[in-house]
């Protein structure tokens, strides 16, 4: 490249915007940051240990992430039973966030009993893909990143800025996560606590020859469940 | 929940972990005496270490000087 070209690339005017939009991977180590939040500086790793929702909302004195951080702190104590914390987001400044969790107190009588990121730069909004272009360039989708106590992502769900989440829904994939951590099983479609789990399918035909004896409650050898 | 306001004071989570010091302890022994979550205790720690009132060695930390006077008034 020639100093002529090197002069005529854009200089970004922060950080984030040099960094390319990503996607965490299932499976991989969560991208780790700092980031100014509503309970002092927060990082990543001081989660470790724990589980940890991190999630996305669009903006602050909007009325569908209202409904969302009351349905949010409505399962925080729930989610704490079961060693998860959790961490909101969105594009906006810490004196912001201040103000609308101060205002969700005054008008709904909600405290919100978790950290939020004041993330005016967009730093943490482009590590974690938050931004979908294509809907906003300004607003975080709605997104939710369940990092296990190792901080592997687990699992990642995204709506549309015109759809509040379903926080039961957040809570079932917790208890499905931790389920397949502890009994080694699957979980089928819709599976709710309690119910049987899916054994992992034999890998050998002896195993499978195996499993059609074994007790369990198969449908077929590569289909069998078991009450936990 | 920062450990030190906008003017310098120390905040109450401040001052609980602080007082919970007064052996050198880990992060999850200041969670566990504090009732504070383990990772405000580990956040508000480093602030601290930052300010110079904690400092750490071997996983342990411990009040400074500085920390002992805060803790104290």
């Amino acid at each position: 490249m020639s100093s002529q070209d090197a002069s005529s690339t854009p200089i970004p005017s922060h950080p984030a915007e040099s960094t390319p939009a990503s996607l965490p991977r299932l499976g991989m180590a969560a991208p780790p940051f700092e980031a100014v939040t509503t309970h002092g500086k927060i990082r990543l790793e001081d989660f470790r240990g724990s589980w940890l929702v991190l999630f996305s909302h669009p903006a602050d004195f909007t009325p569908v992430c209202t409904t969302e951080f009351i349905a949010f702190a409505g399962i925080a104590s729930e989610l704490r039973r079961r060693g998860v914390e959790l961490l909101g987001l969105s594009i906006d400044s810490p004196t912001s966030h201040i103000a609308w969790a101060l205002n969700i107190k005054e008008k709904f009588g909600i405290e919100i009993p978790f950290p939020i990121i004041a993330d005016s730069n967009k730093e943490v909004a482009t590590l974690y893909g938050m931004l979908s272009p294509g809907e906003s360039k300004t607003e975080t989708s709605r997104c939710v990143f369940v990092i296990d106590p190792d901080g592997i992502v687990r699992a990642m769900i995204y709506y549309p800025l015109t759809t509040g989440r379903n926080t039961d829904e957040i809570l079932r994939l917790i208890d499905a996560l931790q389920t397949t951590d502890k009994h080694k099983v699957a979980t089928p479609a819709n599976w709710k606590p309690g119910e049987k789990a899916i054994v992992p399918p034999p890998t050998t035909l002896e195993e499978a020859e195996a499993r059609l004896r074994s007790g369990l409650e198969c449908t077929d050898w590569y289909f069998c469940k078991k009450a936990l | 929940m920062a450990c030190i306001g906008s003017q310098g004071e120390l905040t109450e989570s401040a001052h609980k972990m602080l007082s919970s010091l007064a052996r050198p302890s880990t992060a999850e022994d200041v969670a566990e005496r504090t009732s504070l979550p383990l990772f405000r205790v580990r956040a508000g720690l480093r602030e601290m270490m930052e300010a110079k009132l904690v400092e750490m060695e071997q996983s342990l930390y411990r009040l400074t000087e500085s920390g002992r006077s805060a803790g104290q008034s």
